[in-house]
């Protein structure tokens, strides 16, 4: 709407084709973008007070209940924040197969994001439903590699949503190897077709635009970051998860039910997928650096559109690594590995689908829970949204209206966020005038 | 002829974790079938559409927080035709009703730097207490085989089979070795609804309750027993006070161990 004082406001009360309640205002005055909020009104749960009081080992399925979409991530940063404590290391098959949950999980979050959320934006469909009449053929690739990816969570953690399987120390029960046969050929099949997905998506009209991120994300020496590494950034920061606190800085907004993170410095920065490209691109395999090399992708990625593509690629490269984990799998000996309960300080970082998720837990000597602090993915990316929203938006601002509203939309999903996580922590703040 | 018009269905969101509305999504070899029979009027976590009119059928996740989410499921009630709540949060309150046995305040100034801002109810409730719903579907989260089923009886004008005897009895008809007696797990399979086809036992693992109580369960019989494994009252009330503590038969044996 524009008043007479030439000021606009382009607001979307409820974000559709995101997970959890939010909604976004820009304030243009004078064709300038003023202002770029986005508020999020889900209301908090306080899983931090929660936890409180409750036995270490309840964290994992406590907090997976923050989010339906990446249950995984709160089970993985959880367990390793606990076993941080305990001063246990849980490797060898054990540590691989928390790793093939993980890629069930990228899988099935990132195809639901790209294809049902976020493509729609770019074809123009009010959702992935509506987009099927037009394109089944795509759609129905993306549920079957979506329905790929829940099958490796239903396997290995025993249903898609709130996996029941893992514990801290390792996993209730392992699977056997014969088992993990049929499940390998249908992931194999499921890996050749994300090629098609990966090349559908990077035929999408891009906006043209890109700013100069700070881009945080994990790095592991070894492997395609997921649950474990130091917090690196494109700007030399290079810090074991127990030094989160030292680095990242939490601040109020007064329009949002939500906290933001910020770099001490004060600058935002970007986490999730274009990160982890941006990071650790020659730890991708083979076949996923030539399927991003085919779809046009450079080795730097500024365009936080494109972020849709290297979802894509990081879907197929979770197939690829699934199938590699399968492949070497022996059975452990036990499920879990022992440990000793004592009091201490823990921190886990693992890489959500979305980005980075911290975790930090203090234990009282029977494992009692005294403090938690949880830093979602979407809480760090917020800052970022709103400069994106801030920087973008006045090159678009002689589009008609509702296209305006939907590519102001589109920028946000770019950062799939889970706004049902980043409410449990946010610091809820209403200004009343 | 012309095409009967589609029931309309729509899918709302209160305090939750989105987990069962997602189970509709995840029905990958369903979901296009699902939205050729029905009119999937109004689903935001889906598809951008307007929420107006009225629903033939409609799902509620999530459990009642704050004061507008109070007044909000009365007008959603009055356009419904039937109204089925989805999950723990919905049917129980979920694990955010954990701040019913604390004192909110203090709960509030744990997380938030200035609880004086904060605008949340003392309580979280399942969507039951403030109307009248349909049907309940249970589960954290819910199944969605029964999910499905749970569409197509209300689209064809039946009830819902969801059966409400307990876990143990989904351990029997798949042939578990009970862990509880053969390996002395504490589980609270003996009180808990059925539905998620006794995962946990069968993963070697003690059912934690995330269906909610059956019907007519007997928890303190249970907790008799859990007590001789040397189960600590504290623990047998973590193991009640999870994601359904609010579900009146697991909140009334979790206070006996207070």
């Amino acid at each position: 709407m524009t008043d007479k004082s030439g000021k606009k406001t382009i607001k979307v009360d409820l974000l559709a084709r995101v997970e959890g309640e939010g909604a976004f205002k820009v304030v243009v005055r004078n064709n300038k973008v003023e202002r770029a909020e986005l508020r999020i009104f889900e209301p908090p749960r306080f899983f931090e007070a929660m936890l409180r009081g409750r036995a270490y080992s309840e964290a994992p399925d406590i907090t997976a209940r923050i989010c339906g979409i990446c249950p995984v991530a709160y089970q993985m940063s959880s367990v390793h924040a606990m076993e941080n404590v305990f001063g246990v290391k849980v490797e060898g098959q054990l540590r691989a197969l928390r790793r093939l949950l993980y890629c069930g999980e990228w899988i099935e979050s990132h195809v639901l994001h790209l294809a049902m959320l976020h493509a729609p934006d770019f074809l123009g469909y009010a959702g992935g439903i509506e987009m099927a009449k037009d394109h089944p053929a795509e759609v129905q690739l993306a549920l079957d590699l979506k329905k790929a990816g829940n099958e490796i969570m239903t396997f290995v953690g025993g249903r898609e949503i709130h996996p029941i399987n893992v514990r801290v120390g390792g996993f209730y029960k392992v699977p056997r190897k014969r088992d993990l046969a049929p499940l390998c050929e249908r992931l194999v099949v499921a890996r050749d077709k994300a090629g098609a997905l990966v090349e559908w998506v990077s035929k999408f009209d891009f906006p043209d635009h890109e700013r100069d991120y700070v881009f945080v994300a994990l790095r592991h020496p070894d492997e395609y970051p997921f649950n474990e590494g130091n917090i690196i950034s494109n700007t030399g920061l290079d810090i074991p998860p127990s030094d989160y606190a030292r680095h990242f800085a939490e601040s109020h907004v007064p329009y949002s039910n939500a906290l933001q993170a910020h770099m001490l410095d004060g600058r935002s920065y970007l986490c999730g997928p274009l990160a982890r490209y941006n990071l650790n691109f020659e730890q991708l395999s083979e076949r996923a650096r030539d399927a991003a090399k085919t779809a046009g992708l450079g080795r730097e990625i500024r365009n936080p559109y494109r972020s849709i593509v290297v979802r894509a690629v990081e879907t197929l490269y979770a197939f690829d690594e699934a199938v590699r984990i399968i492949d070497a799998y022996e059975e452990p000996e036990a499920p879990h590995v022992d440990y000793e309960v004592k009091a201490g300080i823990g921190f886990g970082a693992t890489e959500a689908p979305r980005g980075l998720l911290y975790h930090r837990y203090r234990l009282e000597a029977d494992g009692t829970i005294a403090e938690a602090n949880i830093v979602p993915p979407t809480s760090q990316n917020q800052a970022s949204m709103e400069e994106d929203l801030m920087s973008f938006v006045g090159d678009m601002l002689d589009l008609p209206e509702i296209e305006l509203q939907h590519r102001c939309e589109q920028t946000i999903r770019n950062y799939d966020p889970c706004i049902s996580c980043a409410t449990h922590f946010l610091k809820l703040e209403i200004d009343r005038g | 002829m012309a095409e009967a018009k589609k029931p309309r269905l729509a899918v709302f969101k209160f305090s939750s974790c989105d987990g069962c509305q997602l189970t509709l999504l995840d029905c990958e070899d369903e979901l296009l079938a699902v939205a050729g029979a029905i009119d999937i009027a109004f689903f935001p976590e889906a598809t951008r559409s307007d929420d107006k009119g009225r629903y033939d059928l409609t799902l509620v996740e999530g459990s009642i927080t704050t004061p507008h989410d109070a007044e909000r499921i009365h007008d959603i009630r009055r356009r419904s035709k039937f109204l089925v709540t989805i999950g723990a949060c919905a049917t129980s309150g979920g694990i955010q009703a954990l701040r019913n046995f604390a004192d909110v305040k203090q709960f509030t100034s744990i997380v938030y730097a200035r609880p004086d801002y904060i605008s949340t109810l003392a309580t979280s409730t399942p969507i039951a207490d403030h109307v009248p719903v349909d049907f309940e579907l249970r589960g954290c989260p819910i199944s969605k085989h029964q999910l499905i089923e749970v569409i197509s009886a209300f689209l064809a004008g039946r009830r819902p089979a969801t059966p409400p005897h307990s876990t143990c009895i989904e351990c029997k008809l798949k042939g578990n070795v009970c862990v509880m007696v053969a390996h002395g797990t504490p589980c609270l399979g003996p009180v808990t609804h059925a539905g998620c086809g006794a995962l946990c036992p069968s993963f070697d693992r003690g059912c934690y309750g995330c269906y909610g109580p059956k019907e007519t369960p007997n928890p303190a019989s249970l907790s008799n027993r859990l007590g001789e494994l040397g189960v600590s009252a504290r623990d047998q009330k973590r193991l009640y006070r999870t994601f359904n503590a609010n579900a009146p038969a697991f909140r009334d044996e979790s206070s006996r161990h207070d």
